[in-house]
């Protein structure tokens, strides 16, 4: 159903997307994992012809460059944050999009009340909370009922009751036979929606994996941020190092990496030394890539 | 390779390519046109410049008619050429403007990327938004110069309704051509306020420093009749005026030597020459708005 071949992206020295190859069978759900700048966004506008790009892809055959018209037709876009017409309304959006996607409307009923917007057509866009506006932009995606649907982080801006919603929204559709695309990097969606995950890490794709292989590696391992004294921080990591931990500092406190089944070590190791510890975090691999890549931003 | 060949959910035939093509080229623009009309519409910038088009329209039809000798409103024919002095003025200013904020704007919001993820093409999307403002700009000159009309035939004087229409429609052309403009600045700004900006600079430049510069490149170069007419016609200004009075008036005598060598030299030719200057004022910039938009990133 999509063929990314050979897709690189370049933004003057920077490279976004580094080579990448895909292919998703018709049916698939699959998520773009990575943080953020791994190339999970770009990769997304590349397929909806937003950016010019190296390589070939293709939507249900047909080439994104040379029949991109076509290739849209197949596809419905949810994006990470909808920026509509203010002014629009709710029902006029629907028609407005279902236009131009080639579809005469009656009534935007069914379709609203599909993501659960029915009561809600004559409302303004900029009335409309967060989650409705994502609602409405799922409502205008699945318009003509597109075989294929591409989210782009569609749950960053909502809070966490939204974000639950919305996910239960998109896993009732994952079980129709409709392929699904779509760039996270939160856990719960990929447990919720994913059935492979396509593991990104600077532009390149680095593996992919099937959804319950991803999960068990990102419990396999956590981090252990702890929050320590600056004072204290340099005796830690040598007391860490000698217990044959790999601790490194970030600045508030010390990062140390641990198997899921052997958290307790660290603390033992110091409290023995006598280094109080004020507060601590548990972080998986892909928190951990959060706290350095801003680290690495903000230096 | 990566490769996804695996297909989590599937259901036997159930992938669904839309049978129907994607709508054409005209209905879509047809379509972007419309919302873009009416959003135009709904804006303050067109009740503005509507009423002030409006109300300095009567203004200085009185005051010609005062300036004339009459007392009162009098005389359409004599205070078309006072209006064509207020059209040089507000309609490249409000079409510069106009088309300045279309494009720029839109990717300032996020709504550009979502709707060119639409079945739609740039072409269709640029070409779409220009139909809609020329449309509103239609709307703003035929109500401005209706007002005037109104009055006067209101007031039992004769409005020459030729003279008005020839008028209404060179203030048309003249907004088309400005409006390109203002989306080839729209394209090439990453921002709404760079593009307002450079159009309102423009703008200066067309209705102030034309003039000026003309002045002192002739007296600076010597420059002979031929050559300052034919910098003259380099000018959409220009260009408006000499055609706008050479239909009031054709001997174009208040204009100066360089008009009156036009109409000696080229005679029965002006209308022509005027027309394929203004053709190319309304097709060269609206075509390379259309190459670079074609081309540029959307972010």
């Amino acid at each position: 159903m999509i063929e990314i071949t050979n897709v690189s992206k370049r933004f003057g020295r920077s490279l976004a997307v580094d080579d990448a190859t895909l292919e998703i069978q018709a049916g698939d759900s699959v998520a773009l994992w990575g943080v953020n700048g791994a190339g999970k966004s770009t990769l997304i506008r590349c397929m909806l012809g937003l950016l010019s790009f190296r390589g070939t892809i293709r939507i249900d055959g047909h080439d994104v460059r040379k029949r991109g018209k076509r290739a849209r037709m197949c596809v419905g876009y949810v994006p990470q944050e909808i920026g509509f017409y203010d002014d629009l309304g709710v029902a006029e959006a629907v028609r407005y999009f279902g236009k131009l996607k080639g579809i005469r409307m009656r009534s935007t009923e069914g379709v609203l009340e599909r993501v659960g917007l029915l009561g809600h057509e004559s409302k303004r866009i900029r009335e409309l909370s967060g989650g409705m506006k994502q609602r409405l932009a799922l409502a205008i995606a699945l318009l003509g009922d597109p075989p294929v649907l591409i989210m782009d982080e569609v749950t960053a801006s909502l809070d966490v009751a939204g974000r639950q919603e919305f996910i239960s929204f998109l896993s009732e559709l994952s079980g129709r036979g409709r392929t699904m695309l779509f760039a996270s990097h939160r856990s719960d969606e990929i447990a919720n929606l994913a059935g492979r995950v396509v593991v990104m890490e600077r532009g390149r794709i680095k593996s992919v994996q099937s959804a319950d292989a991803f999960a068990e590696g990102l419990d396999s391992h956590v981090t252990l941020h702890l929050l320590i004294a600056a004072s204290a921080r340099g005796e830690a990591i040598a007391v860490l190092n000698r217990g044959g931990y790999s601790p490194t500092m970030n600045g508030v406190g010390v990062l140390v990496p641990v198997t899921a089944r052997q958290k307790g070590g660290p603390f033992a190791l110091l409290n023995k030394a006598q280094i109080a510890i004020d507060d601590f975090h548990v972080l998986t691999r892909h928190d951990v890539g959060h706290v350095r890549g801003t680290e690495g931003s903000t230096a | 390779m990566s490769a996804l060949t695996g297909s989590t959910t599937r259901l036997d035939g159930a992938v669904r390519t839309p049978a129907f093509a994607p709508p054409g080229m005209v209905r879509n623009i047809m379509t972007v046109a419309v919302r873009e009309l009416r959003d135009a519409v709904r804006a303050r910038w067109f009740v503005l410049y509507t009423l002030a088009f409006a109300v300095l329209g009567l203004g200085i039809s009185y005051v010609s008619a005062v300036g004339a000798g009459g007392v009162g409103l009098s005389g359409f024919g004599r205070t078309a050429a006072g209006l064509i002095n207020l059209v040089l003025l507000v309609v490249p200013l409000m079409a510069l403007t106009a088309g300045a904020g279309s494009i720029a704007s839109d990717r300032e919001r996020g709504m550009l990327a979502y709707l060119l993820a639409q079945p739609v093409s740039r072409t269709e999307v640029l070409l779409g938004k220009y139909v809609g403002l020329a449309g509103a700009l239609l709307a703003c000159i035929c109500l401005g110069l209706g007002a005037c009309a109104s009055v006067l035939a209101w007031k039992g004087d004769a409005t020459h309704p030729a003279s008005l229409v020839w008028l209404a429609a060179m203030s048309f052309l003249l907004a088309l051509g400005m409006l390109g403009t203002g989306m080839l600045l729209s394209v090439m700004a990453r921002k709404a306020s760079v593009a307002t900006g450079t159009a309102v600079f423009l703008w200066l430049c067309l209705v102030f420093v034309t003039d000026l510069g003309l002045m002192a490149g002739t007296m600076a170069f010597h420059l002979r009749i031929e050559e300052l007419f034919a910098l003259s016609l380099a000018s959409p200004l220009q260009v408006f005026k000499m055609w706008s009075l050479h239909a009031v008036d054709s001997s174009l005598d208040v204009l100066g030597p360089a008009a009156l060598y036009a109409v000696e030299e080229h005679g029965g030719s002006l209308h022509l020459i005027f027309a394929a200057c203004m053709t190319a004022w309304i097709v060269v910039p609206l075509g390379c708005a259309a190459v670079i938009f074609s081309r540029r990133r959307i972010t």
